[in-house]
């Protein structure tokens, strides 16, 4: 049930500081299109940027900084082997 | 970056799965916490590409399996009360009660619809006034922040016909209940992935210190979950103890601690029972009195009754790790996703579901 997926945010309305609406993206992932609010999404994204989504809220927004170095961290780990000569 | 395709890539999970075979064959223990963690291995086919020895115990971390049949009954009581709409993700809709499933409850006229998000339950609050609609709430940390937020909505709308009911539960008191078992005798825990978007990797180092075992919260792509087994046979050979965070791209060490803030500010913790560990004190999430409106046990006076589990069903073992779903003699037999007797064939992510499912006896 903590199935979450990363969606590209397309589309903001409203702003992180505006109490009296909760703000909502649009987001999308293989053509599929939803809103997701952000009432609970621990850093603010921009247009482009990736959200991970649950239950119809972004729960986190990814950092593609966090994302190339996790990317790199497993690209070194299956290095290793590789170099070692293993069957890959 | 697509945040997924990279991480399924074979280029990338081949030499994983060669550096993973690479271990030394000794008996290793390992228990997978997250219910998502347990469909994604045996989705991916992970178990069939193990070192020997190394066995991956399913644990309590699927909501709907863990919820007591005591709130199983509560849930089917409440959509049988008159001008009550209930809202339920689907995986409920089949774990039957003393009293039937909800899916019985609907076939004789209950209203009990399947909503993707509590804002859809909501929602069905502003389509139909003449009603109370009340969402049953499960669900573990990844979850609660949304429902949280979901009250504070309905307060902001002033929406008078919308309640919650909390099942709520939080992962790490279950997890100190079986670790203090020393039967269980698990060498690393494969912590979950999106619970500890929300709490941080932070929330495991006490477990991590109190019984010396690897701690490593992993994601849910093949390479995730080889990386994150990697890191904790590292730890195991080298006896370390530590806590790593292998899916660093979703999961901070202090974790979402504005989601954290909202939770709190709604619920307050409560002794909550288990399937299977009974009452655990601590480990539930009840509406805080100022939301007093939005509680439906409130509301509606719902007392939780201590409900037998089903006769003959191992799922409250299963859930401690302690036997396998094939060791139950219902498994596969009496007990089928077509006709289950127990929440762990009925949920999607329940270990007898999964084990049904790929055909692993």
């Amino acid at each position: 049930m903590c199935l979450a997926v990363p969606m590209q945010v397309i589309e903001i309305n409203g702003s992180e500081d505006d109490f009296l609406s909760q703000p909502t993206a649009l987001v999308e992932s293989d053509g599929i299109k939803k809103e997701v609010r952000l009432d609970i999404v621990d850093r603010w994204p921009n247009l482009g940027d990736y959200v991970i989504i649950h239950a119809g809220f972004a729960i986190h927004t990814l950092d593609p900084q966090e994302a190339k170095t996790n990317l790199r961290l497993l690209q070194e780990m299956a290095a290793v082997t590789h170099g070692d000569g293993e069957t890959a | 970056m697509k945040y997924l395709s990279e991480f399924r890539d074979s280029a990338l999970t081949k030499p994983l799965v060669a550096e993973l075979q690479r271990f030394p064959a000794r008996p290793i223990r390992i228990m997978e916490i997250c219910g998502t963690h347990t469909m994604a291995i045996f989705h991916h086919g992970l178990r069939s590409i193990l070192p020997e020895g190394l066995q991956l115990i399913s644990g309590p971390g699927c909501p709907v399996c863990v919820t007591a049949a005591g709130h199983i009954d509560a849930f089917v009581d409440i959509a049988q009360q008159d001008k009550v709409r209930v809202a339920i993700f689907g995986d409920l809709m089949r774990v039957p009660g003393s009293n039937g499933s909800l899916s019985q409850a609907a076939a004789h006229g209950a209203q009990v619809e399947m909503v993707y998000s509590p804002m859809d339950a909501l929602e069905l609050a502003e389509k139909h006034p003449g009603e109370l609609i009340v969402f049953l709430s499960v669900g573990f940390e990844t979850t609660t922040p949304g429902v949280a937020a979901t009250i504070l909505e309905a307060n902001r709308r002033e929406t008078s016909n919308f309640a919650v009911y909390s099942t709520h539960k939080v992962i790490p008191p279950p997890l100190e209940l079986l670790l203090a078992d020393p039967d269980l005798e698990l060498n690393g825990l494969l912590c979950p992935g999106h619970v500890s978007t929300i709490i941080g990797a932070q929330a495991y180092q006490t477990v991590a210190d109190k019984y010396q075992l690897p701690c490593v919260v992993a994601g849910f792509e093949p390479a995730d979950i080889l990386r994150a087994l990697i890191m904790l046979l590292r730890q195991i050979h080298e006896e370390r103890y530590e806590v790593e965070n292998g899916y660093n791209r979703a999961v901070t060490w202090q974790g979402n601690q504005r989601a954290c803030a909202l939770v709190d500010k709604v619920f307050i913790p409560e002794d909550s029972p288990w399937r299977g560990m009974g009452i655990l004190p601590g480990s539930g999430l009840a509406i805080r009195e100022t939301y007093s409106q939005f509680d439906a046990s409130k509301r509606l006076d719902i007392t939780m009754q201590d409900i037998a589990e089903p006769k003959g069903c191992l799922c409250g073992e299963i859930l401690c790790g302690k036997f396998a779903p094939p060791d139950c003699p219902l498994f596969a037999k009496a007990c089928t996703p077509a006709n289950p007797i127990g929440p762990c064939m009925v949920s999607s992510e329940g270990t007898c579901a999964a084990y049904f499912r790929y055909g692993e006896k």
